[in-house]
């Protein structure tokens, strides 16, 4: 391993280490055992198939839609929509997913899932957009679209495309066909490795194209990017309808792979977790993984530490919150770790903020 | 449409106007000190759960607002010490403080949901003011925290532009080297601005459980917070002007639970996503109009400052 890429880990881990020890200390003052807590946590979340394959399903849509902030990041942009591109991927996947028949698998599924992204895309382009063309700021306008996004659906899933069979009275669409389920292979579930590959296509994307290299100097430094004659718009335009595609397709897997319909309610807070996750990734397209991975287990696990060791299943919230923390300053790692201080860590997310 | 229904729109127009508007003030307060804080939703969360068991356990609504302002401001300090003490990222911060405070309500409020209230802060009777035809229900019948954002955004307005406070404040956001060389300790007045503004989005959650819905429910803030945050950008960081935004907002969060009782004859998926929608033009048109000036944001909004970088 080399010791750029241990330096650039070495913050994550640090603060989840130090997460994860003021959790013990929180957890001791609930007259509980961090030991059986954790011990739990890690069984509820590891401990045979049934609960990795609880963990990878919680992971797949934060991966997805940590990539969506990840990726929108590289370009300077603030993506808060991840939830309603997520929402309208999953209710249009759902959607081709249920109401066409009779098409074989290796069709019908990828064309549902395509559907899905394309609508996250769609909604995210409307952000970059505006953005681009009139500067009206991406956060404001993705946090409108998440609400519209929200009500869309519900009226899609209460309305037009309600599942009618037999007493039904929720707002979801009917099962889709079989022809449109993501199938699993023993513990890992197809939508968790299409993450994984998504990661990696994302990071060769950045890594290894001009249209990467563009996003990035976009996201460096705006009118140095204009003045080398990128098209910055464009560039801001396209990198929102990405971020969507991503966080669509992270929709389209929870309804093709998880719940098999879409179903008002179910996926809230899924998209603001990607903020979580992108910022722990330190908006590597790489480190989504990991960093997807871990919050999944602590929110499989969750259930079992409340059962075995009588620990609130909040504490995960407040340990997530923690390890943000201390990923936010890394100076206090750095203080106990005695590691140098290399101006080049620390993230500037919000300088900028509110310029167009 | 008749005459009492447009009232009651307008009512609730200014009431939904001052709950967005005390969070969006603390925020704005917060950021003009060069602060950005991410926060907003987790502090209305810590301060509407607080005001509620203060108000079922004390029986005293004001007691409830104070603990409830009291609450947001030690919730925003934490943001304030990591940020401003530790040069932390304000925006992974930020968001960091929304999913503490989240979290930390959902579980402080456990054993209160579905509670019934123990005090709740109801409409002032102003006498032959509210009586008054339209003016009377539309200002003089509102709840009290109404009044209490409206004074709140008068004083901001004089305090950040008439004092020195305000002056020092103000420095401390746009270039904090000058204001430390000017003889202001950048790290209280920017500590203590992030402190006001919890303190007033700790207010703005209250009004939620001490007077619109006196229930507490997980998710009862349901993203109130972020166009607190949304308003500040909206209202170019003026205080008047995100008091017009927030009113415009809450008409149209106000619209949208009223319009069927006009018998106006919309589809509910036009009418739920309206306010939205509405909102978004109303965006595109300011920020047409803003393009050719430069930004209003405060200049070190965001940017950590430490000294020895002088």
């Amino acid at each position: 391993m080399s010791r750029s890429l241990l330096r650039t880990i070495s913050i994550p881990i640090a603060a989840v280490v130090f997460g994860l020890v003021i959790g013990a200390i929180l957890i001791l003052t609930q007259n509980a055992s961090p030991g059986t807590a954790y011990k739990a946590l890690l069984v509820g979340g590891a401990g045979d198939s049934d609960a990795v394959l609880r963990t990878l399903q919680k992971a797949t849509p934060l991966i997805f839609g940590g990539l969506a902030v990840a990726f929108a990041f590289k370009a300077g942009m603030f993506n808060i929509g991840g939830q309603g591109q997520l929402l309208v991927g999953a209710v249009f996947a759902a959607g081709v997913g249920f109401g066409i028949d009779g098409l074989p698998l290796v069709i019908h599924l990828p064309v549902a899932l395509l559907a899905g992204g394309i609508a996250g895309a769609v909604w995210g382009g409307i952000a970059g957009t505006l953005k681009a063309t009139t500067g009206a700021h991406e956060v404001i306008v993705t946090i409108m679209l998440n609400f519209v996004a929200g009500n869309l659906t519900d009226w899609l899933a209460a309305n037009p495309w309600k599942d009618n069979s037999g007493s039904n009275i929720v707002a979801r669409t009917p099962l889709v066909e079989d022809s449109a389920v993501i199938p699993t292979f023993g513990a890992v579930p197809v939508g968790f490795l299409l993450a994984v590959i998504t990661a990696i296509t994302c990071w060769m994307i950045l890594e290894r194209t001009t249209f990467g290299f563009e996003v990035k100097s976009v996201g460096n430094n705006r009118h140095a990017a204009d003045y080398a004659g990128i098209r910055v718009g464009r560039i801001m335009a396209l990198t929102m309808a990405v971020a969507g595609l991503l966080a669509g397709l992270g929709g389209a897997v929870e309804s093709l792979g998880v719940d098999g319909r879409f179903e008002a309610g179910v996926n809230v807070g899924l998209g603001f977790e990607g903020i979580t996750i992108a910022l722990l990734a330190r908006a590597n397209p790489l480190g989504v993984v990991p960093a997807a991975l871990l919050v999944g287990l602590m929110e499989a696990g969750a259930a079992r530490m409340q059962f075995k060791a009588g620990v609130a299943p909040e504490l995960i919230d407040v340990i997530q919150a923690l390890i943000l923390f201390f990923v936010a300053a890394p100076i206090i790692l750095r203080w106990v770790l005695r590691m140098r201080h290399d101006a080049s860590e620390q993230l500037q997310l919000g300088a900028g903020w509110g310029r167009s | 449409m008749n005459e009492e229904s447009l009232i009651g729109l307008f009512v609730a127009m200014v009431s939904f106007g001052a709950l967005l508007y005390l969070a969006a003030l603390g925020e704005l307060i917060a950021e003009k000190a060069g602060i950005l804080n991410l926060g907003v939703e987790g502090m209305m969360a810590i301060g509407a759960v607080t005001a509620f068991i203060a108000g079922a356990e004390l029986n005293n609504p004001w007691i409830a607002l104070l603990i409830a302002m009291i609450a947001g401001a030690i919730l925003a300090t934490v943001h304030g010490l990591f940020t401003v003490g530790l040069g932390a990222e304000q925006v992974v911060s930020g968001l960091a403080l929304t999913i503490l405070g989240l979290g930390l309500a959902a579980y402080l409020g456990k054993d209160y949901v579905g509670r019934t209230p123990g005090a709740e802060l109801v409409p002032v009777d102003w006498g032959a003011l509210s009586d008054l035809p339209w003016v009377g229900p539309i200002l003089f019948a509102q709840a009290p925290l109404v009044y209490i954002a409206i004074l709140f955004g008068v004083t901001a307005a004089f305090v950040l532009g008439k004092t020195r406070v305000g002056l020092a404040l103000r420095a401390a956001g746009e270039s904090a080297s000058s204001a430390d060389s000017a003889g202001h300790s950048v790290f209280k007045v920017r500590l203590a601005a992030v402190a006001a503004g919890g303190a007033l989005a700790g207010a703005s959650g209250a009004y939620l459980t001490l007077t619109l819905t006196p229930q507490w429910a997980e998710g009862l803030t349901a993203g109130r917070g972020w166009i607190a945050v949304a308003l500040v950008i909206f209202g170019a960081w003026r205080p008047g002007r995100v008091g017009l935004g927030a009113l415009l907002f809450g008409g149209t969060l106000a619209l949208k639970t009223r319009l069927q009782t006009f018998g106006v004859d919309f589809s509910p998926i036009i009418l739920s996503m309206l306010p939205y929608i509405l909102t978004l033009f109303i965006l595109v048109l300011i920020s047409i109009q803003a393009r050719k000036r430069p930004s209003p944001s405060p200049a070190g909004l965001g940017l950590a400052y430490r000294r020895e970088e002088r």
